[in-house]
């Protein structure tokens, strides 16, 4: 019998440590190879941490809440039967992503008893070409001295994997952040004299990673629609004040939008879902995650269960979840979680914007600034409240007629309210 | 085209330039009636004169010090150094005086000058007759530095050297003198200053050198080839400037290096070629730079099995590539 030792994964390029949520298996449990192991949070995920090998946990070594560095031994197992020489190596949650399989490549001799000692030591090349490549390295056999990795191992791989079906994608635990590398093939920046160099906050590299692998991954599709929201203005006039004073909170035109947003997911539920490799996750729960500007950077909270709410608690959920995140205060449970977003940029003074979808979401709304405009009614012109509703939308899972449709539903909606329209 | 030894190759040079040019003068220690030590030079004075080819007295201080003045006043001088190894009382000539009175001038003066001195070892030259000594001058900003590795770059090369209107340090290997022999071309051509050649073309590992090395990279990279490992020669031709695009370009393609010169070790031009690499061509590597050079003992041995020991030669250029291809 032979001892694992479960070590913190790293969990983002990024992250440095994680904090035990919670444990999924008790010590004298016994788990499967891949079967989630415990919970682990971080600055901006959460991620459920496979076992690596099967066998019985025999030692829990940090307890749920607890933050340790990376690396920092995190439970034992005992591997069942024999053969604990053959016992691999601890893997993360990205080691586990599937990639072109040892048996794909050609298989030299001399690689089969790699040792393990050069695991996770790979040339710059290495690295770079198996993240353009979204190979793991450590899937790969090594035909270089020592068993080590080669660039040419890399190629020869990808080469494999491009003629190869594309395999189907874990279990949809949060894919780590260190896959993207946003730093990659960038343009390189012009210094001169008097520019001065900012060091990227934590926040913000999250920010570049999230960017970049949506761009680069997503085949983002814009439309627009125009909304006439003058009832929904003479609503919120009338109401604001004594709204205020009942519920503590200000009536803001969000919940509206997001009202309108969960109607709309309900008539096309293809905008609620992800993009799973060979299938579509449809997701069950609408929980609508709202882009948030903080001094940290942009941060999307995500208000559960929009579907189950009406407009006063939207608006009281949206309130508390814009109020905690500028004082910094939302736990990983307020971050994770959403399946559609809606970003506010009229707050910015916008009235066009194409927002950059939250993968692996599909779609991204915005809210753009409402402005008085001259509007042809019937056979007359007339001075109208008006918004630009704007949506980018992942092509892959829903095509322009399901976008249009949604877009079609939100603007119905929100022309639909009317002054004396019932909020309750 | 003729076949030359590089010695024929670089006394064909001189000849071509100087029945070019009349300002040419040719200068140094037993160049007029010997025809140099090496014979380099050999019959150039009875063509020219003894006023174009100059016996000097044996002082490397004042060969290099009135050259400058000559140069500054409108002559071309291609003085020779009879061993690189005997430079250094000229050093202070050539550092502090050639190299800046461009700049001290702000341009109103320049040093038009060839140095030229046969270096390197291996044919038994001991101390005083062996040294590499390009890596000293090629830290020198307004100096350019040039070692040919083929007969055919050593006459384009030397008519480059010759056209600069700044100091050109041209070291020539003794014992390529006679052992390269190679086709070139009767009609004058120049070899750029500061580009690379890129010798062979190989894609699992790049030898990166210069100078007599050159031959030994290629007589290396077609043992290797038997065994299936495919290997680029780059020859830098110019120490200084270094062609940067050459060196990251070769370096992409294999993203495994192995930086060959007789110079020893420390503070060589791999030193710096090595940096230029991982500075600009990180994420291209595959293994670590590997240089592969004379070992820093303090001079070149008599002995003959010390001195193959000290030398790089083709068979240890071979045993380093296959150990980086195979990394």
């Amino acid at each position: 019998m032979a001892t694992e030792v479960v070590s913190m994964p790293q969990l983002g390029e990024s992250v440095t440590e994680g904090t035990i949520g919670q444990w999924l298996k008790n010590v004298g449990d016994a788990v499967e190879k891949y079967e989630s192991l415990l919970e682990v949070q971080t600055d901006k995920v959460n991620a459920e941490v496979p076992a690596p090998v099967s066998g019985k946990v025999t030692k829990i070594l940090v307890d749920p809440g607890q933050t340790v560095p990376i690396g920092t031994p995190i439970c034992e197992i005992e591997v069942e039967g024999a053969g604990g020489e053959s016992a691999e190596a601890p893997q993360t949650p990205s080691e586990e992503a599937p990639t072109v399989e040892a048996q794909s490549a050609p298989a030299p001799a001399a690689a089969a008893a790699a040792p393990q000692e050069g695991r996770g030591r790979y040339s710059p090349a290495v690295r770079r070409l198996a993240e353009e490549h979204g190979i793991d390295p450590a899937r790969v056999n090594g035909t270089g001295a020592g068993g080590r990795v080669t660039r040419n191992d890399i190629l020869q791989a990808a080469n494999h994997k491009d003629a190869a079906p594309s395999p189907a994608p874990a279990k949809t635990t949060v894919q780590p952040a260190q896959t993207a590398g946003f730093a990659v093939e960038s343009a390189p920046a012009v210094i001169e004299d008097g520019d001065t160099l900012e060091p990227l906050a934590p926040v913000r590299k999250v920010i570049a990673e999230r960017m970049v692998r949506s761009k680069q991954t997503v085949p983002h599709a814009w439309l627009m629609v125009e909304v006439d929201v003058t009832g929904l203005v003479a609503l919120r006039e009338r109401l604001k004040n004594d709204f205020k004073a009942r519920e503590g909170v200000s009536l803001t035109y969000v919940p509206f939008m997001m009202r309108a947003i969960v109607e709309a997911l309900r008539a096309v539920p293809e905008m609620n879902s992800q993009w799973n490799g060979d299938s579509i996750v449809m997701k069950k729960r609408i929980n609508v995650g709202m882009a948030a500007a903080t001094d940290r950077g942009l941060i999307v909270p995500v208000v559960k269960d929009a579907d189950q709410k009406n407009i006063v608690g939207l608006a009281k959920a949206s309130q508390d979840l814009v109020q905690r995140s500028r004082a910094g205060r939302l736990t990983m449970d307020d971050l994770s979680g959403g399946t559609f977003t809606l970003d506010n940029t009229g707050a910015v003074g916008t009235v066009l914007t194409y927002p950059v979808i939250n993968a692996p979401e599909v779609g991204i709304v915005t809210m753009e600034s409402i402005v008085k405009r001259p509007v042809v009614v019937g056979n007359t012109i007339g001075i109208r409240d008006m918004v630009n509703v704007c949506l980018s939308f992942d092509h892959r899972v829903v095509d322009g007629a399901e976008a249009g449709k949604f877009l079609q539903v939100i603007k119905k909606h929100l022309e639909g309210i009317g002054p004396d329209t019932s909020i309750y | 085209m003729a076949e030359l030894s590089y010695l024929e190759a670089i006394r064909e040079g001189l000849r071509q330039e100087m029945e070019r040019d009349s300002r040419i003068i040719i200068y140094g220690e037993d160049v007029g009636v010997r025809g140099g030590v090496f014979r380099v030079t050999e019959g150039l004075q009875k063509q020219f004169g003894e006023d174009r080819v100059i016996d000097s007295p044996l002082a490397e201080a004042a060969i290099i010090g009135t050259a400058i003045g000559a140069a500054v006043n409108g002559l071309r001088p291609i003085p020779e150094i009879q061993f690189a190894d005997f430079i250094f009382p000229a050093i202070n000539q050539i550092v502090q005086e050639a190299a800046r009175i461009r700049y001290r001038s702000n341009g109103a003066f320049h040093v038009p000058l060839v140095i030229r001195a046969p270096f390197g070892g291996g044919v038994h030259g001991a101390l005083y007759h062996s040294q590499s000594v390009e890596a000293f001058f090629a830290h020198v900003p307004g100096l350019k530095v040039v070692v040919p590795g083929t007969p055919y770059d050593a006459k384009g090369l030397l008519a480059a050297a010759v056209q600069d209107e700044d100091p050109v340090l041209y070291f020539e290997h003794k014992a390529a003198y006679r052992s390269l022999k190679g086709e070139v071309p009767e009609e004058r051509y120049l070899i750029p200053i500061g580009q690379a050649d890129l010798k062979r073309e190989g894609q699992h590992v790049s030898i990166i050198t210069y100078g007599l090395m050159v031959s030994y990279a290629l007589k290396a990279a077609e043992e290797l080839e038997k065994e299936g490992i495919s290997v680029e020669v780059l020859d830098l031709r110019s120490v200084r400037p270094l062609d940067v695009e050459a060196i990251l370009e070769t370096s992409k393609k294999t993203g495994k290096v192995l930086i060959v010169h007789e110079d020893n070790l420390t503070g060589g031009i791999g030193g710096e070629v090595s940096a230029l690499i991982s500075e600009h061509a990180l994420f291209y590597l595959d293994a670590p730079i590997v240089r592969l050079a004379a070992p820093d003992v303090p001079a070149m041995p008599y002995s003959a099995p010390l001195e193959h020991a000290f030398m790089v030669t083709p068979e240890k250029i071979r045993d380093k590539a296959r150990e980086l291809a195979k990394f």
